[in-house]
């Protein structure tokens, strides 16, 4: 058809107005259609594109900019002990050395409020210590006494204008705490919750203190009562504690020397808070900081290196007992770790170094996000807000506001698709859980044993498919009457028709109870079928011939065999149950469970099934269709040669169409890759990452169908799952693509034979 | 038989089978469904038994018989388990008791063998209630305002002529509710509206206000006005109750202003259980499903899906035969056309949910989100287009269908004879007048083929729908008489949908079952006539071209 398109139009000669209109339409409807044949390549490339447009930010690097510089605030007041910046970076707080906290906003330095602590008279401040996520601080002086004060910013509207007022409030009563007697208090830490406040300080002559503050509401009243205890700790060594940590369940207190060991007590039994173990870091380092990240299990450790390390409990199988672990290192800055700043709503970090960098990392993906040296002047502190988009800086310059551009640290190629090591954990895993119940759970988003899932789906269901529509395709091709396989080959694709939420329906809440009471009948099936296929077939051979071949012309055995297959399949079932008594002691679900193999009533062998059974009219159709093609002189000339029907076929037939056959089998696997409601429906939808066939599995697409509906718009969720839809994509135009080159050759090849 | 193994005829009858499996497994689930699905409506006997199971007393047992099979003695509670020998099979049944209100669970499984004096006395009567499921028992007497005004036998005589004015005024209540009130509800939601858009232009004058409020007040004084009708209506259905006593011998008011339907089975001849099987399956049709979809009728799912395909179909075949007309009749061989088969055969083999997640991504949030911010920016923060909607879907299943359009319309160009072409050319038409004049109307039937295929793909395909507008329950229908009519941005129903929920999303899987089935026989009848036609057209196609090409 395409030679017309090169020849003119045939124009009348006489060019009248007619005729331009007819050109002209002509023309138009022309650029019309190429312009519909265009859509469908952009509709292609638009679905591509936009998935990548999804996921691209995931990958995108992180920014750090600067947005405001201005002199620091009040100087005269007092050297900066703390710098607090609001979750919105709306307002910022200055704790100085004389007791006050300046609060100014971040965009300009205005000063806001100033308020006085309770400061005590006489005693010097020792030593200090900030809870970021709860804004507690914590002041010990070198008289032994100790103040506790919370920054709390409220937050509301005035004329559609955001307002915000700070509070300062003493969570455990608006006095000094007397911690020790006329002794100066060198180092302090604490953590609090809603009931409990652990406070442990190091004096200046080497003993540790701890003290718990327990907060009882009275159930009446709602008064609040509190009550302490205090526990003296012995030091196993005389080693000068630099740093200390307690983590969230105040369950165990991490202490750092200043030559490089790591102690972990316990003190879950208070009467008996007894050293767990001991770690001493490479030779030559020494611990310059330590917090513990958001949700208070793992402690972030940095060494004067530049290094940072996550350690966080794992259980020691032999006495059950949490013992520190070191999990992953970070070594992207150079000088001595001199600030940790966890995030408050993720598992990342800021870490400041002596030199004026700033690198933002975060833990479960083990991800160096950014470093950068902010000032070329030494930074004295750091304010990280909530939402971890600002930070507010201090060098001798002033303050620095920062803003950061970071939407997606949690994702990288090690927590995507290889094992990780996740907290509460006691060995790296491949996990799939999208949401969890807390929102300080670490995300864990590793697509592997989705792609797992997906690939033993249609491993099974390939399995179960393949076998029967080719050989039934070639059979039907080769061997059949033409006048029954004008009747068959529609009714196998008569099943392509069906739609997939029926089959998924039927295998789940109809199949899988079947193939469960009937498990071994399932397995006679396999056995049964084709020995009783060929015993029957024998038997026919030996009747005389002149019967059988009145009965049967040749290419109508399948009619033949429908009622013995169905006979077969039949006896096989009813077999199950005397086979159960017999091999597998009457119940072959516990006889497997009992050789230690899980069995779920929604398993790989239903899914196999009933997407064997979607996928059978695509690859027996294109099967067909490959043998059918063939050159009929190939075949008459084999025949003529004298080799049987049989041996042409094996010989010829098969070996010319077999790219056919290939391309028919890839379509079969593309479509189950993508296949949703079967799986969906049909199995336990658990990620799980084996190929046991009595167990279930989760889908890539699955997965989509069931996650997508409650993701939230361009969070990273989202876009992981677009990430999932962009492989499914990607796997399945590779797959098509080859197919269609395959199929394009076979078909040259065959009209040059 | 060494010599019939070599020559491969055992091979051959075992690749046979394979075929003859196929077939089985095709067509023995096609009977299968269609078993299920259409013996849901046959209005089954009430059985009336005694069950004593070992320990307890015995107590009346009143259901239907729902589903029979065998047990393995050892999977049996230890109680029931005492008389049988351990590796025995029993015979269990599932009971369908129904008085949900009562007892909790509509169901029951008993042993046949705790089972004793088995009877279906014609007495007993089933009622299809609103809320509550089924009620079966005895009805005892017939109630106005509380006093009995037939027992026994005679409230037969009167049951039915009052049933139908429950009926008429249950009729008449919907009425209301549906027209007239759910037009005031919309027009109030507009004028709300209205006056939100004019603030957000700081046009909102005092006057505008004023009308505004004007407006309102009528529509409130009518609505009030309605809903004193409804209370006059609500009243007068109240009137009537039955009085049943069930298997356990309580007596429950059943008010009629709650009952769909009241039969006597066991009374029943084959003529009027047929004549109740029609009414149920027309019930099943036409009406509104209920008690979170596990009972009543599908046709809010038909109506959505129907929409959802005539919305596609509009959207699919220009582009689809566009694209066909331009690969089949235009296309120079080439890098291009090449190109251009690939994306068809990948738009094809492209999982469907993926274009769900495009869907949803590209035209609910990114189209969808922008006409919201454009156009309608007094809803906010409540999304007109930016949620997934009927419009959505239907582009999404558009989409998904372009190549089936394509490859169908495709083969039928192809088969039209070269010679009508050429013939057209030598009469001096142009491209556009062969294709107009002589080869598009000789390829309709083939697009037909290829738009029934698309649609029978379309009504089939649940994963998409998920994401972008298939809902469980749809409020209103995607298309009623309050202007525009069509309402583009609604959610949906949908059958394909409609049996993925109920069958795995709803409470009381045994109850609904059926209900499963009978949706799955409904869409499967659909789709299987939808396809045969397009084969049928498609066989007949292709016989008449071949008496073209011998010309």
């Amino acid at each position: 058809m395409s030679a017309f398109t090169s020849s003119p139009p045939p124009v009348s000669s006489e060019h009248d107005a007619n005729s331009r209109k007819r050109l002209w339409l002509n023309n138009v409807l022309g650029y019309a259609t190429r312009i519909g044949g265009m859509s469908v390549l952009l509709a292609i490339a638009l679905i591509f594109f936009y998935l990548l447009y999804i996921v691209f930010p995931l990958l995108s690097p992180v920014e750090l900019n600067k947005i405001q510089q201005f002199s620091l605030p009040a100087p005269t007041r007092g050297d900066t002990l703390i710098l607090d910046l609001e979750e919105r970076a709306l307002l910022a707080a200055r704790f100085t050395r004389s007791g006050e906290v300046i609060y100014f906003d971040p965009q300009t330095g205005d000063i806001r409020q100033t308020q006085k602590l309770l400061w005590p008279d006489k005693a010097q401040l020792s030593t200090h210590y900030f809870l970021r996520e709860k804004g507690i601080a914590v002041f010990g002086f070198d008289n032994g006494q100790a103040l506790v004060v919370q920054n709390h910013y409220g937050f509301h509207y005035v004329d559609n204008q955001p307002v915000i007022t700070p509070t300062l409030t003493y969570p455990l009563g608006k006095s000094l705490l007397n911690l020790v007697q006329e002794e100066a208090l060198q180092l302090i830490h604490l953590h609090s919750n809603e009931e409990k406040t652990s406070l442990a300080t190091f004096t200046k002559t080497g003993r540790l203190l701890l003290r718990t503050y327990t907060k009882n509401t009275h159930f009446l009243t709602d008064e609040v009562e509190l009550t302490d205890s205090h526990f003296e700790l012995n030091l196993e060594s005389h080693a000068s504690i630099q740093h200390m940590a307690i983590d969230g369940m105040q369950d165990y207190l991490y202490l750092a020397d200043d030559a490089g060991r790591l102690y972990q007590y316990s003190l879950i039994d208070p009467d008996n808070i007894a050293l767990l173990q001991t770690h001493q870091l490479d030779a030559g380092t020494r611990i310059t900081q330590m917090h513990m990240l958001l949700g208070g299990i793992s402690l972030m450790v940095g060494e004067d290196n530049g290094r940072i390390s996550q350690w966080f409990p794992v259980r020691d199988e032999t006495d059950n007992v949490m013992r520190l672990q070191a999990i992953r290192s970070f070594h992207a800055q150079s000088a001595a770790i001199t600030e940790i700043i966890p995030e408050q709503r993720r598992k990342g970090f800021l870490a400041r170094a002596a030199d004026g960098s700033v690198g933002l990392y975060h833990a479960t993906a083990h991800r160096v996000l950014k470093v950068s040296r902010l000032s070329f002047q030494p930074l004295h502190h750091l304010a990280l807000s909530a939402r971890a988009d600002h930070v507010l800086l201090e060098d001798a310059q002033g303050l620095s506001l920062w803003q950061i551009h970071n939407p997606h640290p949690e994702i990288s190629w090690s927590s995507l698709w290889r094992k990780v090591w996740y907290e509460s954990h006691s060995q790296p895993e491949y996990l799939w859980q999208s949401s969890s119940a807390s929102e300080d759970a670490e995300p864990k988003f590793s697509l592997t044993p989705l792609a797992v899932g997906t690939l033993k789906a249609s491993f099974y269901a390939l399995l179960f498919a393949v076998p029967l529509a080719v050989i039934g395709g070639i059979y039907t091709a080769h061997f059949m009457a033409p006048g029954l396989r004008r009747l068959v080959k529609p009714g196998i694709e008569l099943m392509e028709a069906l739609p997939t939420v029926i089959l998924g329906f039927l295998a789940g809440l109809w199949m899988a109870p079947l193939v469960e009471k009937n498990l071994p009948g399932v397995f006679a099936v396999l056995l049964m079928v084709p020995l009783g296929v060929l015993l029957f077939a024998w038997i026919w051979h030996q009747l005389p011939h002149r019967l059988t071949a009145r009965v049967l012309p040749e290419g109508w055995h399948v009619v033949l065999l429908l009622p013995v297959v169905a006979l077969l399949v039949w006896s096989a079932f009813s077999l199950s149950e005397p086979l159960e008594q017999g091999l597998f002691a009457g119940n072959m679900r516990q006889w497997l469970n009992s050789i230690g193999v899980t069995f779920d009533q929604r398993n790989a062998i239903v899914v196999g099934v009933a997407m064997g059974f979607a996928i059978i009219p695509s690859i027996f159709s294109i099967t067909e269709d490959a043998v059918m093609g063939v050159p009929k002189h190939l075949t008459l000339g084999s025949l003529a040669l004298g080799a049987t029907p049989w041996q042409t076929l094996l010989r010829v037939v098969i070996l010319t169409a077999s790219p056919g056959i290939f391309s028919a089998i890839m379509i079969g696997m593309g479509r189950a890759v993508g296949e949703t409601m079967i799986v969906l429906m049909a199995t336990g939808n658990t990620p799980i990452m084996n190929f046991n066939i009595f167990e279930g599995m989760r889908t890539l697409a699955a997965n989509i169908a069931i996650e997508m509906p409650e993701s939230e718009y361009n969070n990273t969720h989202y876009r992981v799952l677009f990430l999932a839809a962009l492989v499914l994509f990607v796997f399945t135009f590779c797959v098509n693509t080859v197919t269609e080159i395959v199929r394009h050759r076979l078909r040259k090849n065959y009209s040059t034979l | 038989m060494k010599a019939w193994w070599g020559s491969g005829e055992p091979w051959v009858w075992l690749a046979a089978s394979t075929v003859a499996l196929c077939l089985l497994m095709v067509f023995s689930l096609l009977a299968f469904i269609a078993v299920q699905g259409l013996g849901f409506f046959w209005p089954a006997p009430i059985m009336q038994a005694m069950h004593h199971t070992p320990g307890t007393a015995p107590t009346r047992l009143v259901g239907e018989i729902y589903h029979q099979d065998e047990v393995p003695v050892s999977r049996l509670t230890k109680a029931w388990q005492a008389p049988f020998a351990a590796h025995q099979e029993v015979t269990r049944y599932l009971i369908k008791v129904g008085n949900r209100e009562h007892y909790g669970l509509d169901f029951r499984w008993v042993l046949k063998a705790h089972l004793q004096d088995i009877q279906y006395p014609p007495t007993l009567s089933v009622v299809e209630r609103l809320e509550w499921g089924n009620a079966y028992g005895d009805i005892e007497a017939l109630q106005e305002n509380g006093v009995t005004i037939a027992e026994g036998e005679a409230v037969w005589e009167m049951l039915e002529s009052r049933l139908q004015r429950t009926r008429d005024l249950r009729q008449q209540i919907k009425q209301i509710e549906k027209q007239p009130l759910g037009r005031i509800h919309f027009q109030l939601e507009k004028l709300r509206l209205q006056a939100r858009k004019l603030s957000l232009q700081h046009r909102l004058t005092p006057e505008k206000i004023a009308e505004f409020e004007t407006q309102r007040r009528e529509q409130e004084a009518l609505s009030q006005q309605l809903h004193d009708q409804l209370a006059v209506l609500h009243q007068a259905m109240q009137r009537d109750s039955l009085l049943l006593r069930e298997m356990q011998g309580q007596h429950i008011v059943i008010p009629l202003a709650k009952v769909v339907q009241i039969i006597q089975p066991n009374r029943l001849n084959g003529m009027e259980k047929l004549h109740y099987y029609g009414l149920r399956l027309w019930h099943f049709v036409s009406s509104d499903p209920r008690e979170a979809n596990t009972e009543g009728g599908v046709f809010p799912a038909i109506f959505g899906t129907v929409m959802m395909v005539l919305i596609m179909s509009i959207i699919v075949t220009p582009l689809g035969v566009m694209a066909a007309v331009y690969l089949q009749e235009y296309a120079k061989p080439g890098f291009w056309t090449q190109l251009i088969r690939i994306s068809v055969n990948n738009l094809a083999g492209v999982p469907s949910i993926v274009y769900g997640v495009f869907g949803l991504g590209f035209f609910v949030y990114l189209l969808g989100g922008n006409i919201d911010a454009w156009f309608f920016p007094e809803a906010a923060p409540a999304p007109v287009f930016g949620t997934p909607g009927i419009l959505w879907a239907s582009l999404t299943l558009a989409l998904l269908t372009l190549p089936v359009v394509i490859v169908a319309t495709e083969e039928g160009l192809a088969r039209i004879p070269r010679s009508l072409r050429e013939g057209s050319f030598a009469l001096g038409a142009t491209q556009y007048e062969v294709l107009r004049y002589t080869v598009l109307p000789m390829a309709t039937p083939a697009m037909m083929t290829g738009l029934i295929l698309a649609i029978a793909r379309a009504a089939g395909e649940v994963a998409p729908l998920m994401l972008v507008g298939v809902v469980k329950l749809a409020p209103s229908l995607v298309l009623d008489n309050n202007a525009p009519f069509l309402h583009l941005d609604r959610k949906f129903m949908h059958l394909g949908f409609h049996i993925y929920d109920v069958g795995f999303q709803s409470p009381n899987v045994e109850a609904t079952r059926p209900l499963v089935y009978a949706t799955a026989f409904l869409l499967v009848l659909v789709i299987l006539v939808l396809n045969l036609t397009a084969f049928w057209i498609r066989a007949r196609l292709r016989e008449r071209y071949k008496s073209l090409e011998t010309m």
